[in-house]
């Protein structure tokens, strides 16, 4: 990541924007793999598995598919957003 | 006062605020009409959102349908979510930079053709005009069910209600609205929510209720149960063991456990989750705030406020279920049946008065196939299709009823020893008697159903009136209109849309609901790929684009025609060695559900759009500057104005 300092400028050099976006898909597909793990993962694939620890009354891959899954999506977004904010900052490119 | 003046109320009071809310925030321009000037506040547009995508169906029928399907029913629940983060990740901020009013206004600027625009706006126009009809028909069945009112006359109202602030205040009236019916419907669901939890487990949390033990009032009864008490230790029954217990011992399956296969859940929650992010109406929500990160703020507001229903929707399910098996099976049906039994009728366990009220209305159906006078909850159908109740019954005469007061139904009796229908919807409809509230918190719901169905009608009126008017109109076939001519073109598309979406409601084709479903995989396997590959791609071409939508959808239409209705028939015959009047399900590519079909529909587009675009001439410069532009949040403020030069009629 290069820093850049000037924030009035208009226009983003070449390396930047390649950087900037490089950083973005970075961020995404490390969200979108914890997105996948808890739905697909934890609430299907490995539900029967994960269901023999017990999260309260319910076994934790049900509860992932019913509860813990939607939880942890809106982490991700905060998350997200949280990410981006800085990134955009680094990179000069945030909106007045 | 008594029920129905109280949801007279209520519901009035709404309707009276929705309507002033609308007169307050009408539209003066196009941009007002389609983005609501693109200047809502992210927390606004949030709440706004969630009320435009949560539907009659989340609101009333989804913790029915999770009761009945326990954990085959978390595919909604994952599903409906899910795409929010792929909708905040991949699309929203993305599209807001682009920021033109409408999805086919990006498919048609970034793949520089008009016959894309045209493809976009059939699919926009086909997967709006099958969810608006379900909603219609949802306002005139809370109508009916609430306030005694002729179904028709409930959606005439409903009509009305949209027309004056969709027409009215475009998506400027709507947004605001949407934020009001954001505030009745989630303080109308968690109200009761919140009661019942207390009366089966003792906590006011329902999230955490849900997974905790049995307690609170109703709760330390149900956990005397003998089906419950078996073999529970010292410590106290979690609630979802006894409804498993409760589950089994009927014939059901573990609540817990599903039935639907390991590919098909998967297949469908990916369908639920990718056509949630390519859903025309949620998609155009994030064109109306001001910059890139509003958009982002706005996807994490509201996916939060979609996730406290959400996550409430499976705890009340759960106890609507629990509660429901442990106090009608094997209860008397009345005082008169114990008589008749030989039992001792102070002593006996009768089933309680809600149950009669629900049955006239047609949501619950009791046929004593044993003569015994007793409720007996089985697994399987107690008789074929919906209850037709024999004419004459209603709650005031004895004609049509039994010797105990039950109402005598007609259909044609299953061998299953099941004798109780029960609609799904009387989980979250029952809810407030169930858990003894007072009589206004039932109009309450009754008001929360309409919010729901009212504000995603109103979402979806918008999608049709622009792409009629803004994309068809100003964009193909009329480029040289006025604004105000365009304005009128969209206040007349979206009065016809009202007019057609309620006589569709009023007059509903047997399959709406079956379509409705499906909606999500036609958006799944046309639009998303395309909206994706326009941003993360640069390479991605008119061609392969057109090709992948046209192939994708076409695909996944088929494939649904081919196994929900019959109109295929013929070549299912040819192409699997399907015999008719062999069961369908038997013949499914790969053990794929049609409502998990819009997963392989969207892989298809995918794979078509990637290799055909590297195999044609990659886009013209000017667009593969505009992927760059888009890419960069900085200056999104300007980019309602931002020209892109226009395709012209002849790329037709």
């Amino acid at each position: 990541m290069t820093p850049q300092t000037s924030t009035t400028a208009r226009s983003v050099s070449e390396a930047d924007r390649r950087a900037y976006w490089r950083a973005n898909i970075r961020y995404v597909l490390t969200l979108l793999t914890i997105w996948f793990i808890v739905s697909y993962g934890a609430g299907i694939l490995f539900k029967d598995a994960l269901d023999s620890i017990r999260i309260g009354g319910a076994g934790l891959g049900f509860w992932f598919a019913q509860q813990g899954a939607i939880f942890v999506f809106v982490l991700l977004i905060a998350v997200y957003v949280f990410l981006m904010r800085r990134l955009d900052r680094c990179f000069g490119v945030e909106e007045e | 006062m008594d029920q129905s003046a109280w949801t007279f109320i209520i519901v009035g009071a709404s309707f009276a605020l929705y309507i002033a809310i609308a007169i307050w925030s009408r539209a003066g321009s196009s941009k007002e009409f389609y983005v609501a000037g693109g200047g809502v506040p992210p927390l606004a547009n949030g709440a706004a959102t969630a009320a435009d995508w949560m539907s009659a169906a989340s609101f009333i029928s989804m913790a029915g349908i999770i009761s009945f399907q326990g954990y085959d029913g978390s595919v909604y629940l994952m599903g409906w979510t899910g795409g929010y983060v792929l909708l905040a990740l991949l699309l929203a901020p993305y599209l807001r930079k682009f920021g033109k009013y409408t999805v086919p206004d990006f498919v048609g600027d970034r793949y520089y053709s008009q016959f894309g625009r045209i493809v976009a706006v059939i699919c926009a126009l086909f997967v709006s005009f099958t969810y608006v009809s379900g909603q219609m028909r949802g306002v005139g069945v809370v109508f009916s069910q609430f306030l005694n009112v002729p179904i028709t006359l409930g959606v005439i109202i409903g009509m009305g209600i949209v027309f004056i602030y969709a027409v009215l205040g475009g998506m400027k009236g709507i947004t605001y609205t949407q934020v009001a019916q954001y505030c009745v419907l989630i303080f109308a669901f968690m109200t009761p929510a919140i009661f019942i939890s207390i009366l089966l487990t003792g906590t006011a949390v329902p999230q955490f209720g849900f997974v905790g033990d049995l307690g609170g009032d109703v709760g330390a009864q149900i956990a005397e149960n003998p089906v419950v008490a078996q073999g529970a230790t010292a410590g106290g029954v979690a609630l979802l063991e006894a409804l498993d217990r409760l589950n089994v011992e009927l014939g059901f399956n573990q609540y817990t456990d599903g039935s639907k296969s390991t590919i098909d859940l998967f297949m469908i929650t990916m369908a639920l989750m990718v056509g949630t992010a390519g859903l025309p109406h949620v998609i155009i929500r994030f064109y109306t705030v001001p910059r890139v990160r509003d958009a982002r703020m706005s996807a994490f507001w509201a996916l939060l406020f979609i996730a406290i229903l959400y996550t409430t929707a499976p705890a009340v399910g759960a106890f609507a279920r629990t509660n429901l098996i442990d106090t009608i099976n094997g209860a008397y049906y009345s005082e008169e049946a114990a008589i008749q039994a030989g039992a001792d009728p102070t002593d006996a366990r009768i089933a309680p008065e809600w149950f009669a009220s629900w049955e006239d209305i047609n949501l619950l159906a009791w046929t004593d196939k044993n003569g015994d006078g007793r409720i007996q909850y089985r697994a399987g159908a107690p008789f074929a299709g919906k209850p037709s109740f024999i004419a004459g019954a209603d709650a005031t005469t004895d004609e049509g009823r039994g010797s105990f007061g039950q109402r005598l139904i007609s259909n044609e009796l299953s061998a299953s020893a099941n004798e109780l229908f029960v609609d799904r919807d009387i989980m979250v409809l029952a809810n407030p008697q169930i858990a003894r509230l007072p009589n206004w918190v039932v109009g309450l719901v009754a008001a929360g159903g309409l919010a729901a169905a009212l504000s995603t009608a109103a979402g979806l009126l918008l999608v049709i009136s622009t792409a009629v008017s803004h994309d068809l109109l100003k964009r193909v076939f009329m480029p040289s209109i006025t604004e105000k001519q365009e304005l009128w073109g969209a206040r007349i598309a979206a009065a016809c849309g009202v007019v057609l979406a309620g006589l569709i409601g009023i007059y509903p084709p047997d399959y709406v609901a079956a379509i409705v479903a499906l909606a999500f995989g036609l958006a799944a396997s046309s639009f998303f790929p395309a909206i994706i590959l326009g941003v993360f791609d640069k390479r991605a071409n008119r061609e392969g684009v057109i090709l992948g939508m046209i192939v994708g959808i076409s695909f996944t239409g088929a494939y649904i025609l081919m196994f929900k209705f019959t109109i295929l028939d013929a070549v299912l015959q040819a192409l699997t060695g399907w015999a008719p009047g062999a069961p369908k399900t038997d013949f499914w590519l790969f053990g794929i559900s049609p409502e998990g079909i819009g997963t392989v529909g969207m892989l298809i587009n995918f794979a078509l759009a990637l290799s055909v675009s590297r195999l044609t001439k990659p886009p013209p410069k000017e667009i593969q500057d505009l992927v760059e532009e888009i890419r960069l949040p900085r200056g999104a403020g300007e980019a309602h104005e931002m020209q892109v030069p226009p395709a012209t009629i002849e790329d037709l």
